[in-house]
Formats: structure tokens, C-alpha cells, sequence
């Protein structure tokens, strides 16, 4: 399949879009949904064609190394000779694999919709053209941002995934909770997106380009390792506050990245998008959108491997932002925040795994090896967005089977929906890293890149990797083991229609397989294979460190008992802490309304009112009292209009024939 | 005895006095505009003097004066059209019951 159907990957959807938009409120609920499933499944078919002819065509491969395609890029806006704009498409690695994940999951979620958004006789609700409309819109965008072949374009695609994420955090606008999520989410990766813009004006403005890849005899930044010192030579000597301009303007797109991805500080977001309707949890804050950020970097990496302190600080954030939010998602009680918590911790594993790939600190040989935590993080995010997107995709339907968000409205469901009890089960044995499925295979590279850097980096993060399996099997034991209080009066809990059912046995084989994609020689950063074995005291130890986790959770929540409520007590401080996310909502809070608003929105408004619109005002009185004043001035009464004339002309000539004598 | 620039214009002037005074004093609106074209005669009469004394070999005040006249007729029947439009409203042709174009 040639790669220029690449092209026909991204325009589908976007006609999707405008299809669906513009004639869906016409054709009738049902058939609007049809439609966007088979739209999406033509898509899938025709990504997973373009994907693997470049995967496995060898033609591509020159001298063992895989090349990047460029299939299409006119020139955009043109500012300057130097300064052009481009739109364009090109396949590389990471873009062929994203293509895969997100139609993949995309198509599934668009599957699953048709019985998630419909009631239990199978009517689709309000609004049900309006969401396909915007999950078209959403899968464009993120497919547009992937196959992006400048900086200037990924940034016009965050912004457009941005956008229908909002659109869809706030489907039910009906709702004040799903407004301001919906607000949230995008005022914060709005203010982390100016950082992003601040990064890419500073960078054009040193490198004189925004492309990626070299065509046509022009260099792009981050070809390869060559092309990226050329570009970093040419900032050379350029410095702010201490640190060269370059290492500032990369760790402004990772601000950017960071705003996208949920890392802390600016995770905040994410569980309030949980406001949406949850396949749009599963495509967007889950497995697509999410790992925009992770994806920024990896795109951007052999910049970031010449600067070193931006990567520093990236490593440091996402090592912090995995323990962090797996701490959270250890008790909290609505499932679908608990899985947005664990997606932060999955997420910041990824973004740690990136900024390890520099392991000594020291510029640069590159040995053999080299670049193991790339390929990782980008195992990682297959793997994860696989099963986390299950994992969500099941909470949907155990929530649309008993109306509650909960967990202690769910309890003990193993026995009424056997289907996705499983498929949860295995979504956990995967995030877990319980071999042989996906998430053991993506997690152990991370851990061994992790090991590489330093036996600290190690540690910490096979203790969080322990932690994600501990908590994701609380969630596990309590909707489907504990024991069953609550009486379902109206109707018994039970598996879904098959629309919801398929998706997860699909995606729950997947999750059992994804492990085994040769991943080590089709993604890597420059290209080339890269030889990785098992290595198997990490991998042993990690295995057993989930197990304990597992084992730990099996204690406290498989059957009714009391030891959690004991532990709650014991350590009620640091329980109410993790529950309500050690207070940066609260912070946040603090800071945006007493000190920002009361410190310096309050007196620039109130300089505002008085003196800027005062003069205005004072301007509009004068005007408007002077005109009261005269306005007996029009009488109506010719005569006097003309008596006032003569009066004046006369004046005028007294007046001016006085100054002709004087 | 010479005619004069001056006797010329003395007798324009008074024109264009009674022409001012008519205007301003007159409540019936023919009257007022019979007192509007006599300034304007008035100020016809000027432009040929003008002429003829000031610069004997030209006709531009002449001419001037000519379209002057032509479009005084014009506006003589507007205005006396739109006269007979307000009788016909008004029933009445007292310009101080005309004011109703005010603030």
C-alpha cells in the first residue's frame, strides 16, 4: 500500500467531521453513528496498510537505517525566505505507530459508543450526531499532530485536540461539574500551550527552521543526531539567565508537552475530565491525546539529548509525577478518577523513560544501546494505550450498568458480567507487568533503562511500578470480589450489548499479544535496530515486587474485611491527604483566586473601572451634557435658524475686517 | 453724470435688506419667499455690475448670473410645490405653525 494513502488517513476523518457535523442533525441517531463506525473502521483499515508497508517494506530501510517519508508538504505560510510554514505528512516511526494506536482505538471506541450512548432499550441520546461529530474532529487532530512534519504544525494540532477535548469533557454542558472540567482542562493546557508557543518562536528564531526532517537540501532539526548538533551550533554561545537558549526553549515545548500529558504540576485536569462521557475518557484521556506530550519529546530527542539539563529536569518531574499520582490512585474511590491517576503515573513512566535514554550526564558518546529508554517509552505508550483504553472501556460499561461512579455502589459484580470482569482482569495483569502480557514486556525496558542511569532511578521506580499493581487490583477486587450490599432493584447488572462487549474482547486480546510486537526494530530514535535482550534480574524482581502488590491487595479488599478501614485510621492524615490529591486543587485554588485575583486581577480591574473607562465615561458625560444644553438651540422654527446665520456672518465679517485693519 | 460701482450697488444692498428683513419678519411663507428671491436678485445684480466694472472684456459674471436665474426658477417651483404639499397637510401656510423639525 503506498504511503502517500497516508493522506487519506488523516482527510477521512476530517470529512467525518464535517459530514456528520453539517448533515447529522438530518439523518437520524442511529445512522450518524453508523456512519462514524464505518468511517473510523475505513481509517483503521487503511493506517494499519500504510504502517505496516512501512514497517515491513524494505525499501525504506537505507544502509540499516529506517528513513522517515515525507508524503506531502506545501508551504503554508511563508513569512520570510527563511521562515516558512509548512503543512504536511510524513511517516516515520513514531508517526506509523501512532497511527496504528490511534485508529485502532479510536475505532473501537467509536464501536462501543453506539451502546454506550444509547439507553438500556437502545435509543441513542440527545446529541448523539454532536458526539461523533466531535470524536471525528478529535481523531483528525491527533492524527494530524502525529504525522506532523514541523513544530508549527504539531502546534496548531495540540491546539485542535484541545479544542475537542473540551468539546467533548463538556458533552453534557447540561451539567455545571462537566462545564467547569471541561473549562479546566482547557485553560490549563492553555497556559501550558503559551509555554509551548514561547519554546517553538525561540527555537525558529535560532535554528531559522521548524522542519523536522531534511528534504530537498533543506536541514531539519532533528533528522538525526547530525542535524540536531547543527542546529544547537547555531544557538551556540547564546545564553539567558546562565543556561543556553536552547535548553530553555526545550524545556518551554516540554512545559507544553507537559500541559498535554498531565505532568505535574499541571496534572490537575485530567481526573476532572473524567466529566465526560467515558469512551471519551478511554480515546482521549487515556490512550491518545494524553501521550501527546510524551510523543513532543520523543519527536524532538535527539535535541533533547544534546541538552542535557532540559532532560534533567523532565526526568525529574516524570520520576516524581509516577510516584505521586500512583500514590492518589491508590485510594480513591471513584474508578474512573483512579484509572485518570494511574494514566498520569503510566504517562510520567513513559516521559522518566525518555529523559533516562541520556544516561551518563556526560556529552555524548553514543554506545551501543543507546537510546533502549526511547524505545521503551515508546513501547510503553502501545502497550498502555492498549489496555488502558480497555480498562476504561470496561469501567464504561460496568458504570452504564449500574448508574454509579463509585466503587461502593459496584462491589461484587464478578458473578452478574463474567465478559468484563475478565477483560478487567486482564487489563490489570497487564498494567501490572505479569508476564506474559503487554504491559511486563514495555515496563521491564523501562525499568532496565531506568537501572542504566542509576540504581536510585531503579529503585524508585520498580517501588512505583509496585504500587500501580497494588492499586489497580484494589479496583479490581472492590467492583468485582469484596462483597455484595447492594440490593439492584431495578435491574440486575449485566454484560452489555455487543457493541460494548467486543471492543473489550478485542482490545483484551490485544492486550494479551501487544507484548510480542518486535517493537526494539521498528521504533527506535535513529532509526537503526536495537538489540535488547531480557534481562532478567530486572525482570524477576519487578515481576515479583507486582506480585507482592497483588498480593497485598488480595489481603485488604478480595473478601469484606476490616482491615482497610483500620489502615484508613492508622494513617487517617496521609489517607485524607492522598484522597483529596495532597490539596493541589486546593492550592491551585489558593493561588489562582486569593492571590492572583485578589493580589493583582482586584487592583488592575479596579484601575481599570476608575481610570480607563473613567476617562471614557467622563469623555461620553461631557459630550452628552454639553448637547443637553444646547439643544433648545433647535427650535424647528426657520426664522430663527436664519436670524442666528445672519448673526454669525455678520460677526465673522466684523471680526475678521477688525483684524485686516489691525 | 457717470453711473457709478457705487449706485449700482447702494440699490442692491437695500435689495438684499428688505430681502433680509421679509424673511425674518414675514409669517406667511409665499411672502417669505418672495423675500428670498429678492436677495437673490439682489445678489445677481452684483455679480453683473462686478463684472462690468471690474473686468469689462469678460462674461463670467454674466453667465453666472444666467445659470443663477435658471436655477432660482427651479427652486422657486420646489419650493412653491412643497408650500402647496404642507397646505395641503397643514391646511395652512403660517410659518410659525410649521415647527415641527425640532429636538
Amino acid at each position: 500500500m503506498p504511503l502517500s494513502l497516508t493522506i487519506a488517513v488523516v482527510a477521512i476523518p476530517l470529512l467525518m467531521f464535517l459530514f456528520l457535523g453539517l448533515a447529522g442533525v438530518k439523518m437520524g441517531r442511529k445512522l450518524t453513528g453508523v456512519l462514524g463506525v464505518i468511517g473510523m473502521g475505513v481509517t483503521t483499515v487503511i493506517a494499519y496498510g500504510v504502517a505496516l508497508t512501512y514497517f515491513f517494506d524494505p525499501s525504506y530501510i537505507v544502509d540499516g537505517v529506517r528513513k522517515a517519508v515525507i508524503v506531502w508538504n506545501p508551504d503554508w505560510l511563508s513569512f520570510t525566505k527563511d521562515y516558512v510554514v509548512r503543512m504536511g505528512i510524513a511517516v516515520d516511526p513514531i508517526a506509523a505507530m501512532m497511527l496504528v494506536v490511534i485508529t485502532t482505538i479510536s475505532f473501537f471506541v467509536h464501536l462501543y459508543s453506539l451502546g454506550y450512548m444509547s439507553d438500556h432499550h437502545g435509543n441513542p441520546e440527545k446529541g448523539f450526531q454532536r458526539f461523533y461529530a466531535d470524536l471525528a474532529l478529535f481523531t483528525f487532530s491527533m492524527l494530524g499532530l502525529v504525522v506532523a512534519t514541523n513544530l508549527f504544525q504539531i502546534f496548531v494540532f495540540f491546539e485542535m485536540v484541545g479544542v475537542s477535548s473540551y468539546l467533548l469533557i463538556g458533552f453534557y454542558y447540561h451539567s455545571p461539574a462537566a462545564i467547569h472540567a471541561s473549562k479546566k482542562a482547557f485553560i490549563v493546557t492553555r497556559l501550558a500551550d503559551l509555554f509551548f508557543l514561547l519554546g517553538i518562536m525561540i527555537l525558529g528564531f535560532y535554528t531559522k527552521s521548524f522542519d523536522f526532517f531534511n528534504q530537498n537540501g533543506l536541514t531539519g532539526i532533528c533528522d538525526s543526531m547530525t542535524a540536531a548538533q547543527l542546529a544547537v551550533g547555531k544557538a551556540q554561545g547564546a545564553t539567558f539567565m546562565g543556561c543556553s537558549v536552547m535548553a530553555w526553549a526545550l524545556t518551554f515545548i516540554f512545559i507544553g508537552g507537559a500541559g498535554k500529558s498531565a505532568m505535574y504540576p499541571l496534572h490537575i485536569w485530567l481526573p476532572d475530565a473524567m466529566e465526560g462521557p467515558t469512551p471519551v475518557s478511554a480515546l482521549i484521556h487515556a490512550a491518545t491525546m494524553v501521550v501527546a506530550g510524551v510523543f513532543l519529546v520523543a519527536r524532538l530527542f535527539p535535541l533533547y539529548v544534546i541538552e542535557q539539563g532540559a532532560m534533567e529536569i523532565i526526568c525529574v518531574v516524570g520520576a516524581f509525577t509516577a510516584f505521586y499520582a500512583a500514590a492518589i490512585a491508590c485510594v480513591q474511590s471513584d474508578i474512573k478518577r483512579a484509572l485518570a491517576f494511574s494514566t498520569i503515573s503510566q504517562i510520567a513512566f513513559m516521559m522518566t523513560s525518555l529523559a533516562v535514554s541520556s544516561a551518563d550526564g556526560q556529552l555524548i558518546e553514543i554506545h551501543e544501546g543507546f537510546g533502549l529508554g526511547y524505545m521503551a517509552s515508546m513501547f510503553h505508550l502501545f502497550t498502555h494505550a492498549m489496555f488502558k483504553a480497555l480498562l476504561f472501556l470496561c469501567a464504561g460499561a460496568i458504570i452504564h450498568a449500574v448508574h454509579s461512579n463509585e466503587n461502593c455502589d459496584m462491589h461484587g459484580l464478578h458473578k452478574y458480567m463474567p465478559i468484563t470482569s475478565i477483560a478487567f482482569l486482564i487489563g490489570c495483569l497487564a498494567i501490572a507487568g505479569i508476564p506474559p502480557f503487554a504491559g511486563f514486556w514495555s515496563k521491564d525496558e523501562i525499568l532496565v533503562a531506568c537501572y542504566e542511569k542509576g540504581l536510585g532511578w531503579g529503585l524508585w521506580m520498580s517501588a512505583v511500578a509496585g504500587m500501580t499493581a497494588f492499586y489497580m487490583f484494589r479496583i479490581y477486587f472492590l467492583i468485582f470480589h469484596w462483597k455484595e450490599h447492594k440490593v439492584h432493584t431495578e435491574h440486575k447488572p449485566a454484560d452489555q450489548v455487543w457493541t460494548m462487549t467486543l471492543p473489550l474482547i478485542v482490545l483484551a486480546a490485544i492486550s494479551v499479544v501487544a507484548g510480542f510486537v518486535p517493537m526494539h526494530d521498528l521504533v527506535t530514535w535513529d532509526g537503526k535496530e536495537l538489540h535488547t535482550q531480557l534481562n532478567w534480574t530486572v525482570a524477576g524482581s519487578s515481576v515479583a515486587i507486582a506480585c507482592v502488590g497483588i498480593a497485598l491487595a488480595f489481603v485488604m479488599y478480595y473478601k469484606e474485611n476490616t482491615i482497610p478501614a483500620k489502615m484508613k485510621s492508622t494513617f487517617s492524615g496521609l489517607w485524607e491527604a492522598a484522597y483529596h490529591r495532597f490539596y493541589m486543587d486546593e492550592l491551585y485554588q489558593f493561588i489562582t483566586h486569593k492571590v492572583i485575583f485578589k493580589a493583582i486581577c482586584a487592583p488592575i480591574a479596579w484601575f481599570d473601572r476608575k481610570f480607563i473607562d473613567g476617562f471614557m465615561n467622563m469623555l461620553a458625560d461631557v459630550t452628552s451634557q454639553a448637547a443637553y444644553g444646547i439643544r433648545r438651540l433647535q427650535s424647528g422654527s426657520i426664522q430663527g435658524y436664519v436670524y442666528l446665520y445672519i448673526m454669525g456672518a455678520l460677526l465673522i465679517a466684523v471680526v475678521s475686517m477688525v483684524c485686516v485693519l489691525m | 453724470m457717470d453711473l457709478t460701482l457705487l449706485m449700482y450697488l447702494i440699490p442692491s444692498l437695500i435689495m438684499f435688506g428688505c430681502g433680509v428683513y421679509g424673511f425674518l419678519t414675514r409669517k406667511n411663507m409665499i411672502a417669505i419667499m418672495i423675500s428670498l428671491e429678492l436677495m437673490l436678485n439682489s445678489i445677481d445684480i452684483n455679480f453683473v455690475v462686478f463684472n462690468r466694472f471690474l473686468y469689462p472684456g469678460q462674461f463670467e459674471g454674466m453667465f453666472f448670473t444666467l445659470f443663477a436665474i435658471a436655477i432660482a426658477a427651479a427652486e422657486t417651483a420646489l419650493a412653491l410645490a412643497i408650500i402647496i404639499n404642507v397646505f395641503r397637510v397643514a391646511k395652512k401656510v403660517d410659518i410659525n405653525e410649521i415647527n415641527k423639525l425640532k429636538f
